[in-house]
């Protein structure tokens, strides 16, 4: 199990859901990726995008300005 | 044991493609969705950039009809390709610059490549017959289903049975008795459907989900192209064509200039890119000088800017220019008069 990171700051949603399904399919099950945004969007849309794809945001987090996803990857992807 | 038949849905995120999927899954048939972002779709990125719209929820209208019908949704990018759509539509424009039977053609035509190589049996979408003038008419249906190479296992579910049948029906994998003859542009079937299946709060885009139908962003992209000499586009052009105003002063350059906070953010990313002023010691916007300027066009630039600023009634606003490698320096300049602001200049 090993964690990426991935840098989706300056795009609009859906791009930061596109590039994390991107990154997702080279992972494994139990990967956690750690994905920092700045549109408000993903709030919503990331957490939506992992339920219906059966993977789990662990933690959000906001830091000046920029929203912090950690998604563990799930066994069925 | 019957084999699983596997349909892949196109899901706007609005009702037709949510109630199409839907009338598919109830018949035992699997469906995930697909998803285009072409760039000029309206989802998700207007309410992100515009600060105004923080009552509604931010959500992906696509990604939330997948998680109420509980199907996977597979967002694909397509802003490179869909440039040859764009720009040289084998069938033309609509009323702007939308290109909605080469758009259909061209996303049923991808969703069929998926289909193959996903191992898929057939494709869901949700239109219906006569619902649009030119992608959804009785006579220009057959052509997408031609020209995309999806052909017979292209399924409308919602008017299904006014046209030939297709060989998800032939083939049994769906009753065809079971589909709908939805025709034309009343909404009341849909919305009566919407409510048997206990489906609320769907997205109803009154202007329907691309920029590329609306007139004012039409009027963009077209002085984008003339200004240029050449029809092309970036992502970063047809972004901002939906941010802020436009004002064009001097064929040679423009002024993007945001209406509020959001738009402002948004446009703050862009100061690496552009020439950039905003008023020094008022309250102002960040405004981006979208291409040549010289001395004049900057002091003309910088007066507007001042027009837009909390010091617009000033007797002089100072005004900080910054170029692209970082260069900054101030200039005095007396807020250019509303009435110098010429109704010609807004795109």
């Amino acid at each position: 199990m090993s964690l990426h990171t991935l840098d989706a700051r300056r795009l609009l949603c859906p791009l930061p859901v596109i590039r994390v399904q991107d990154c997702v399919k080279g992972l494994s099950a139990g990967d956690t990726l750690e994905v920092t945004c700045t549109d408000p969007g993903v709030r919503y849309d990331i957490p939506s995008w992992c339920r219906i794809n059966g993977h789990h945001v662990l933690e959000t987090r906001e830091h000046e300005g920029e929203i912090i996803i950690i998604i563990q990857v799930g066994s069925n992807s | 044991m019957t084999h699983e038949r596997k349909a892949v849905a196109l899901i706007s995120g609005g009702l037709d493609s949510m109630l199409a999927a839907k009338v598919v899954m109830d018949q035992g048939v699997h469906v995930e969705g697909i998803n285009f972002f072409t760039g000029f779709c309206v989802e998700g990125h207007t309410h992100a950039i515009r600060k105004h719209d923080t009552d509604k929820p931010k959500r992906n209208n696509a990604l939330w009809v997948a998680e109420q019908l509980g199907i996977k949704l597979h967002i694909i990018d397509v802003i490179e390709e869909y440039k040859q759509v764009v720009l040289n539509p084998k069938h033309g424009y609509g009323a702007n610059l939308n290109p909605c039977l080469d758009c259909k053609g061209f996303m049923v035509g991808k969703a069929h490549d998926w289909m193959q190589q996903h191992d898929f049996d057939f494709i869901i979408t949700g239109e219906v017959v006569g619902q649009r003038p030119m992608s959804q008419r009785r006579d220009t249906m057959p052509v997408v289903a031609r020209e995309s190479g999806a052909g017979e296992r292209l399924l409308r579910p919602l008017c299904a049975k006014l046209l030939p049948e297709t060989l998800p029906e032939q083939e049994g994998w769906v009753r065809r008795e079971q589909l709908l003859s939805f025709n034309g542009r009343t909404r009341k079937p849909q919305i009566a459907l919407a409510a048997q299946f206990g489906f609320a709060d769907f997205a109803q885009p009154a202007g329907g989900c691309c920029f590329l139908t609306n007139e004012q962003y039409s009027v963009k992209l077209s002085d984008l192209w003339q200004s240029r000499g050449k029809r092309d586009y970036e992502l970063d052009d047809i972004m901002l064509l939906k941010v802020g105003r436009h004002l064009r002063p001097r064929p040679h350059f423009k002024l993007i200039i945001p209406r509020e906070e959001g738009e402002s953010r948004y446009l703050e990313g862009y100061r690496r890119q552009f020439t950039y002023l905003q008023a020094f010691a008022q309250n102002g916007p960040i405004v981006l000088l979208d291409g040549t300027a010289d001395e004049g066009d900057l002091l003309l630039a910088a007066r507007i800017t001042a027009r837009y600023c909390q010091g617009r009634d000033a007797a002089e606003v100072s005004v900080r220019i910054t170029t692209t490698d970082g260069a900054a320096r101030i200039v005095a300049v007396v807020p250019l008069p509303t009435d110098e602001i010429h109704s010609e200049w807004l795109l």
